[in-house]
């Protein structure tokens, strides 16, 4: 079986909520809609104070190339544009609608019938992608029409679908797999199309036997898609990973994907594809896991985007006695939430309940340079040396030392025996050294 | 930390069967005086938490007793250890600062500076065994083969006086407490391997490298140069590959980087103890490669994704 040869690491997988079927999420009384829930320039605002809004209409507008539309997810009244806190920890501007009912804009089918025929040129395909704001739901949230724009003198290839969910816990993309297979997979083939590739290759990860089987049977009615099977190591749904496992192509320090000709999308956003393409219907939604060790009923929610987390921990069993912290995604990549009101964005994939005994990082003890980060590092970096460097602010050694390579995926720390924070300074150097690359280009 | 002393329990075990009380005497002293040193160092001089809980003081003096001959005075063992904790680690900084391994210092220190007393070894006499010797110590199979060759003897001639590789691997040869058993260090070494606390290219370049370069040696003129095998069953050369020269802190990085240590270590070695002033260069060729890890480790980087 297949799998990327550097490094990685293989966390407890702790799926406990991979039987556990999407339940629709009621629609809250208010939501938090962030202008700022994707990569790039955040959209601007289209409505006022006062203003009726229904369910999918635009409500804040794509500002540049590098940017997204963001749709009402509910039908209301805009109570309020402020300043509100989300899942990192900032204040960021923010249009909060009091909910009235559930009104669709017209146009929206919102019918659970399948539409399986494509009608849309791949021009036009890439247009309703950006119209929909359909960003990439993997978490790294960079919009998808940018994506499907192949740059002059490159050429895509393979179009490869994202099932691996390699995060410990999280079960939000088995379950779509599940579920929305066909659905997915006409997805993938509309995406096929607005990148003119012919194949495309979806990789799950082999301890999601159930989905490899279904996909497979379904993949047999499409054209150029095929399913393969991956060796569980995490991080294989990085997208770097990803690629080397399923074309033994690496993508260069620095670059793209498209350089070894490959595009990546996560089986969220094909699903999103889908709706937008076929159903007119913007992204206003998407499945989030709620679960952890401290979680009272682990469960997998279909939720309006700007739903506050407290009501998703509220319908998986309410707040746990002995819960000691919240993580906004998974445990290796996942930020501890400031606060629980925090609105669900496009890019949230799980919500982590971590009762208290495993709440508390280990105490940190000296580097004994005994490499476990080092044969860890997916990017074979020196994760120890890199985190000694922005200790003591060396600036150039650590880009020298290619801080930038940092995938930011966690192995070095969960590897690491004397539990130093490495990611943290890793962050903190690529913060830095990201600053100063960009001073460099405006002189 | 503690894999590593568990790992030492098979060799712990032969190596007091052996030489019975000396053994047990002499391991206590070493343990008992480097966790001394380390604490005290912590307390009164750095003023900071204890270490000593982190187990590796407890390596360093099961590992300093694992050195040394198993009659050595009381006084000169905590010497060794006061070298080993103080001067080797706690003075550039404690535990993972250290650019030598602190156990290998304290053996090297106190070969230099008490080399009669360090180079007496005790014949080994089985706990329950009526065996009398006359013969209180003598030298070790790696001595007798120098001192055999010097006085231009052959190969053949002096092989008859050296145990058998049988008892090498088994145990019983003479020489310091830890050498005894090739099988019980093995038995540890692979502990340690399943428990990854060690990997391959160290061990594996280490042994490689000693095997060919007397290989070749032995095959120009066996009756000058003594077999591979032999070198490999005798004298510290699998204490030394598989719990010093493995020694996470002072060894390098990358998987590169320990093959050129593991390499560097066996060519030494075999150079020692072929045409070296003393029979064994084990500890000697570690130390010289522990110097050369910061090189190694700017030389010799990880394989990167993407390298351009």
């Amino acid at each position: 079986m297949k799998t990327f040869k550097l490094g990685g690491v293989h966390p407890p997988e702790n799926k406990f909520s991979s039987s556990e079927a999407i339940q629709t999420l009621p629609i809250p009384k208010k939501v938090f809609v962030s202008v700022s829930q994707h990569l790039g320039a955040p959209a601007t605002v289209l409505v006022k104070r006062g203003d009726e809004v229904k369910t999918g209409q635009l409500i804040a507008k794509s500002s540049g190339f590098i940017s997204a539309n963001i749709h009402s997810p509910v039908t209301g009244k805009v109570s309020k544009l402020d300043n509100v806190m989300d899942q990192s920890g900032y204040k960021r501007p923010a249009i909060i609608i009091d909910t009235t009912e559930d009104v669709w804009e017209d146009g929206i089918d919102t019918t659970p019938d399948i539409n399986r025929e494509i009608t849309l040129t791949k021009d036009e395909i890439i247009k309703r992608i950006n119209e929909m704001g359909v960003v990439g739901l993997g978490g790294a949230t960079f919009p998808t029409h940018v994506k499907m724009m192949v740059p002059d003198g490159k050429k895509a290839e393979y179009l490869i679908i994202n099932g691996v969910e390699c995060e410990p816990y999280l079960t939000s993309d088995h379950r779509l797999m599940l579920e929305k297979g066909e659905e997915m997979l006409i997805g993938t083939t509309i995406l096929m199309k607005a990148l003119g590739v012919a194949k495309a290759i979806v990789g799950i990860e082999s301890n999601k036997p159930d989905a490899i089987q279904h996909l497979t049977q379904l993949a047999t009615k499409f054209n150029g898609i095929t399913v393969q099977a991956l060796k569980v190591k995490y991080p294989q749904g990085g997208e770097k990973q990803l690629i080397k496992a399923l074309t033994g192509r690496e993508v260069p320090s620095a670059k793209l994907p498209i350089e070894t000709g490959c595009v990546v999308d996560n089986v969220g956003t094909a699903f999103a594809v889908y709706e937008a393409v076929q159903k007119n219907k913007p992204l206003i939604e998407r499945v989030v896991t709620v679960t952890g060790k401290a979680a009272k009923k682990p469960s997998n929610f279909r939720v309006r985007v700007g739903t506050p987390i407290s009501e998703l921990i509220e319908h998986a069993g309410g707040v746990p006695e002995n819960l000691g912290k919240i993580i906004g995604g998974g445990p290796m990549m996942g930020k501890a939430l400031m606060s629980a009101e925090a609105p669900i964005v496009k890019g949230s994939s799980g919500i982590l309940l971590m009762p208290l005994e495993e709440s508390d990082r280990a105490a940190m003890k000296s580097c004994i340079r005994c490499a476990r980060c080092v044969s860890a590092c997916p990017m074979g970096l020196e994760p120890y040396l890199i985190a000694q460097e922005v200790s003591h602010k060396m600036w150039d050694r650590t880009e020298a030392d290619k801080v930038m390579d940092c995938i930011e995926c966690g192995s070095c720390q969960y590897t690491c025996p004397s539990g130093r924070p490495l990611l943290d300074y890793i962050r903190l150097g690529k913060f830095k050294v990201g600053q100063i690359i960009r001073s460099r280009g405006k002189n | 930390m503690y894999g590593v002393v568990i790992a030492m329990i098979p060799a712990l075990i032969v190596s007091i069967y052996f030489f019975g009380l000396g053994a047990v005497k002499v391991i206590l002293i070493s343990v008992i005086a480097c966790l001394f040193f380390e604490w005290a160092i912590q307390k009164f001089l750095i003023k900071g938490k204890s270490t000593i809980g982190d187990g590796s003081a407890m390596i360093t003096g099961v590992l300093l007793a694992f050195n040394v001959p198993s009659n050595l005075p009381i006084g000169i063992i905590i010497i060794g250890a006061f070298v080993s904790i103080a001067i080797a680690k706690m003075s550039f900084g404690g535990l993972g600062k250290n650019p030598f391994n602190p156990a290998l210092v304290g053996r090297v220190f106190l070969l230099i500076s008490f080399p009669v007393q360090m180079t007496s070894w005790p014949i080994p006499k089985p706990l329950f065994s009526s065996v009398v010797t006359d013969a209180i110590t003598g030298p070790t199979p790696l001595g007798i083969v120098k001192e055999g060759l010097k006085s231009g003897e052959t190969v053949s001639n002096i092989m008859s006086q050296v145990p058998t590789y049988a008892e090498g691997i088994i145990g019983g040869i003479g020489g310091s407490l830890g050498e005894v058993s090739v099988i019980a260090l093995l038995i540890g070494a692979i502990y340690m391997f399943i428990k990854k606390i060690i990997t391959w290219e160290i061990p594996v370049a280490f042994i490689g490298s000693v095997v060919i370069f007397t290989g070749i040696l032995y095959l120009i003129n066996p009756e000058m140069y003594i077999s591979p095998i032999f070198h490999l069953v005798t004298g510290g050369l699998a204490l030394g590959v598989f719990f010093m020269a493995t020694d996470m802190v002072t060894s390098p990085m990358s998987s590169k980087g320990m093959l050129i240590f593991g390499l560097g270590a066996g060519v030494i070695t075999v150079i020692i103890r072929v045409w070296g002033a003393y029979p064994e260069g084990v500890s000697f060729a570690i130390l010289i490669m522990n110097a050369f890890v910061p090189l190694i480790n700017k030389g010799f980087k990880p394989a990167r994704f993407g390298k351009i």
